[in-house]
């Protein structure tokens, strides 16, 4: 393990919220290091493209490059061992932080609904989709359906389209109403509003409303899928669904930090319940991404004592949190979403555990016992907000390490371990 | 046999594997039998176990238990569920230098004159049988007749069978009080037997105060998978010693090739009390000694790590039999680590008790008030 | 192509872009299941952020490396489950 890197403030996470939380706690002189896992700067939504970062956050790292900020890339937080350490993993192995002050910003991930044949290869997230044609996946010609709910349907699917893909429906869960509703909010926040109207331009016309997926189908890989609405299969190479979001709680439950209703909660000032801790962003509430920055200056101005800069923020996070809560219920999963998995689909991928293999247990905790559900490499990561969301499952204490890792990532450098048989 | 009147011939409180295997024997002979378990059937010490079935020599009473209990298990192997994940790979206990290799052959003695098939490595075949450990081992014992099972799904299987037979499961049920006749719910209820075995495990004494048991907890790390890394259960022959030495914290070597393909890394020991929190030191010590053994266990990922609280009694020794004040109140707990390989031999003995049929090995090392030592 | 390296895939040559995952480079290669489940059926890259684990490959003779997280550099050897 290298020398510890200290910081009077670390920040977990380089997405909207990190990168904000960066430059306002910078602003007070504090030395602030953010570690995030991916090897360029965005988090998921400003994700890096081709190699290069986005063109905002390109700016904004430009800024903080300035302000002494320092951002280690491409690692991965493990472990909290102890108050004011965070234990990271990187390419060349094992890095110790050290803190006064810690923000998490660690954003969220999608939630996956399992239905049949939602295990074939090329049925993917859909962030998870445009990731990957950000990474260098080719989707010119292909036939896309995406599917699920919220969004970023629509901005994926404007996306796909721009890199010559063809998108043969937009199946959204909601109804025209609820989005009806939705889109009348939308009035009072005019950045939304254009933006969506953009994305709508070429695919507003695909959109299916209160529909889903009903089963993917293939030989070894996706061949078709076949929607609630629409009357038999739609050939295509690439299924992107996912039901929005779910927040990455792994770190702030190993932690401790207090969890309820599946958020981290956290005061006026962004503070979790443990002291020196903050949160912003998606675990807060998911809320995008101004509500994420605007949480994420608050932080960083309140972690580093700025606080009428950090008051004269709260105005616009409340409108942001409007506008979160307004997403929340318009996007808000029907129950027939619970039915969509048959006895036979698999619900835990990592250890191919079906629907019929779980139904039957009372908890988390026995059917993760008896079946393995949960005990694969994602942690429970995708099995397991699945499973919160079809058997009301609650899950259990997290533990170290929070992602694989290798056994020599485990060691310590402690000179008193037993290094010789004796 | 067992009076009309009472509800139930045998209660067994905890639903452990131990707990599960009682219930299974004692079934054999009795209609009314009661499991009675706060949590999922073999949720708590057993799910944390490694499932390793394994005769050891390190003392006469250990022998006559391991040894007993691992010919019970072969017996039902054959009509065991697939989930129960039985796999007969045999144990190598691993000689680091020529002391330990001394201790070998007088183990593969003793294995060979008490009918266990057991077999001498030379440096050469020992890495023949397992190619990643450290080119620096000079020997071991390969002992063939040792298995691997899946304990969760083995209790649960013990439990299964016991239901054919008649017997009934209370799951989610707390017990408060129990004597030699009674068991008193959490909720108040009260349930008669004629007989009640407190299998709770490391909290037996909680039930019977004076019992004892203490916990002691011991990290567990799974990898990721990859088939063929161990073949056999590998066990340094330092291990006895950590597991004998009641000192506060000890680690030894000990891996095991799961069905699956991944690697189960063990093994620490520790009295801290209850305290279930990962303790990263104690987990880094354990990996430093796994990788003196295996080098190339450094590079395989780890997925998880967890706790498990071994019952544990002062002279490794568990606890089977009646309490000599209270002669219908039997104790099976306070297995160690050995808890899955010695469940059966457990619940055949205590079966024993409660038929007043004669035990094929002699109980009295195992007396829950165990006689003064001379 | 505006910046091209080699990588081989299943022991196949071919040309990528600088920047371009692992993933990625195999789903434009055609291969679509980069592993085998746990019972044998295919699967591809899900989530493409890292968390779902199914885009595993052994790259440059590592096991398990998330593929969707590993960038290809010139040379990169990767090898799917098929």
């Amino acid at each position: 393990m290298t020398e510890a890197t200290r910081f009077d403030v670390l920040i977990v996470g380089a997405g909207p919220a990190g990168l904000a939380a960066a430059s306002a706690a910078a602003a007070s002189g504090a030395s602030v290091g953010i570690v995030d896992e991916n090897g360029i700067p965005g988090g998921q939504i400003h994700r890096a493209s081709g190699g290069k970062a986005n063109p905002e956050v390109r700016v904004q790292l430009l800024e903080l490059g300035k302000k002494g900020v320092k951002i280690v890339c491409g690692t991965t937080v493990i472990d909290a061992p102890s108050a004011g350490v965070i234990v990271g993993l990187g390419q060349l192995g094992v890095t110790r932080f050290e803190y006064q002050k810690l923000i998490l910003a660690v954003g969220a991930r999608e939630l996956f609904l399992p239905f049949p044949g939602w295990t074939l290869p090329n049925v993917m997230g859909v962030g998870g989709l445009q990731a990957l044609v950000k990474a260098g996946l080719d989707v010119r010609g292909k036939k896309i359906v995406v599917a699920g709910s919220g969004p970023l349907l629509i901005a994926v699917g404007a996306y796909l389209k721009q890199h010559g893909a063809t998108v043969m429906a937009i199946a959204e869960q909601a109804s025209m109403s609820r989005l009806a509703k939705f889109t009348l909010t939308l009035a009072k926040y005019p950045s939304k509003l254009k933006q969506g109207a953009t994305l709508m331009c070429g695919i507003g016309r695909l959109i299916q409303h209160e529909a889903w997926v009903e089963h993917a189908d293939g030989i070894d890989k996706l061949e078709s899928v076949k929607l609630n609405k629409l009357p038999g299969r739609i050939q295509c190479d690439y299924l992107a669904c996912a039901f929005g979001f779910v927040p990455n709680l792994e770190l702030p439950s190993l932690l401790e930090c207090q969890i309820s209703n599946g958020l981290v909660k956290v005061d006026e000032w962004q503070t979790t319940s443990l002291e020196g801790v903050f949160c912003a962003g998606e675990p807060t509430g998911i809320g995008g991404i101004e509500l994420s920055a605007v949480e994420g200056k608050i932080a960083g101005f309140a972690a580093t004592g700025q606080i009428d800069r950090a008051r004269a923020l709260f105005g616009e996070r409340q409108r942001w949190r409007v506008f979160a809560q307004e997403l929340d219920k318009a996007f808000s999963h029907r129950k027939e979403l619970k039915s969509l998995a048959s006895p036979e689909t698999v619900v835990c991928r990592c250890e191919d555990v079906k629907a019929c293999d779980l139904s039957k247990w009372e908890s988390a905790r026995a059917a993760k016992l008896h079946t393995r559900c949960g005990m694969g490499p994602c942690q429970g990561r995708i099995c397991g907000p699945a499973t919160r969301f079809l058997y009301g499952w609650e899950h259990g204490a997290v533990r170290p390490p929070l992602v694989p890792t290798s056994l020599s990532g485990l060691e310590s450098d402690d000179p008193t371990s037993c290094n010789q048989i004796n | 046999m067992g009076a009309g009147n009472c509800d139930y011939d045998a209660i067994v409180v905890g639903g452990g594997i131990v707990g599960c295997a009682c219930a299974y024997y004692l079934s054999h002979s009795f209609k009314r039998v009661l499991v009675v378990e706060p949590g999922p059937v073999g949720g708590g010490s057993t799910a944390a176990g490694m499932g390793h079935i394994v005769v050891m020599d390190d003392s006469p009473a250990q022998f006559a238990l391991t040894h007993m209990s691992q010919q019970l298990w072969s017996g039902l192997f054959p009509q065991m569920s697939p989930g129960c994940e039985v796999r007969p790979t045999g144990t190598v206990w691993v000689a680091s230098d020529a002391e330990e290799f001394s201790h070998v052959e007088d183990k593969q003695r003793f294995y060979a004159e008490h009918g266990v098939e057991a077999e001498v490595l030379d440096a050469k075949s020992l890495h023949q049988a397992e190619p990643n450990l450290h080119a620096s081992m000079v020997g071991g014992l390969r002992v063939p007749g040792d298995s691997v099972i899946y304990p969760m799904t083995a209790a649960g299987w013990l439990l299964d069978e016991a239901k054919k037979n008649g017997a009934e499961l209370r799951q989610g049920k707390c017990v408060a009080r129990l004597d030699g006749r009674s068991v008193e719910l959490g909720d108040g209820t009260v349930l008669e037997a004629d007989f009640v075995v407190n299998a709770a495990g490391g909290h037996a004494p909680e039930l019977t105060p004076g019992l004892p048991i203490e916990p002691r907890k011991g990290h567990l790390v799974i990898t990721d998978r990859y088939p063929g890394f161990v073949h056999h259960q590998l066990i340094e022959l330092g291990y006895l010693k950590s597991a004998h030495e009641m000192s506060h914290e000890s680690v030894a070597f000990n891996a095991q090739p799961r069905a699956t393909g991944q690697v189960l890394l063990g093994s620490s020991r520790q009295f801290v009390g209850w305290d279930s929190k990962i303790d990263r030191r104690l987990v880094s010590k354990m990996i430093d000694r796994a990788a003196l053994y295996i080098p190339a266990i450094r590079d395989l990922h780890c997925i998880r790590i967890w706790i498990g609280f071994r019952a544990t009694t002062p002279d490794s020794l568990p606890l089977i039999g009646a309490m000599p004040e209270d002669p219908t109140l039997l104790i099976a707990a306070g297995h160690e680590g050995l808890g899955i390989s010695t469940s059966l031999a457990t619940g055949r003995l205590i079966a024993d008790i409660a038929t007043g049929a004669q035990s094929s090995i002699d109980p009295t090392p195992y007396a829950p008030v165990r006689k003064a030592h001379g | 192509m505006a910046n091209p390296i080699t990588i081989r895939i299943d022991g196949k040559a071919m040309l990528v872009n600088a920047g371009t995952s692992a993933a990625a480079a195999i789903l434009n290669s055609g291969v679509s299941g980069v592993r085998r489940s746990v019972s044998g059926e295919p699967r591809g890259p899900v989530c493409g952020m890292g968390v779902c684990y199914e885009c595993r490959a052994t790259i440059d003779g590592v096991l398990h490396q998330r593929s969707c997280m590993v960038t290809c550099t010139d040379g990169m050897e990767i090898s799917t489950d098929d």
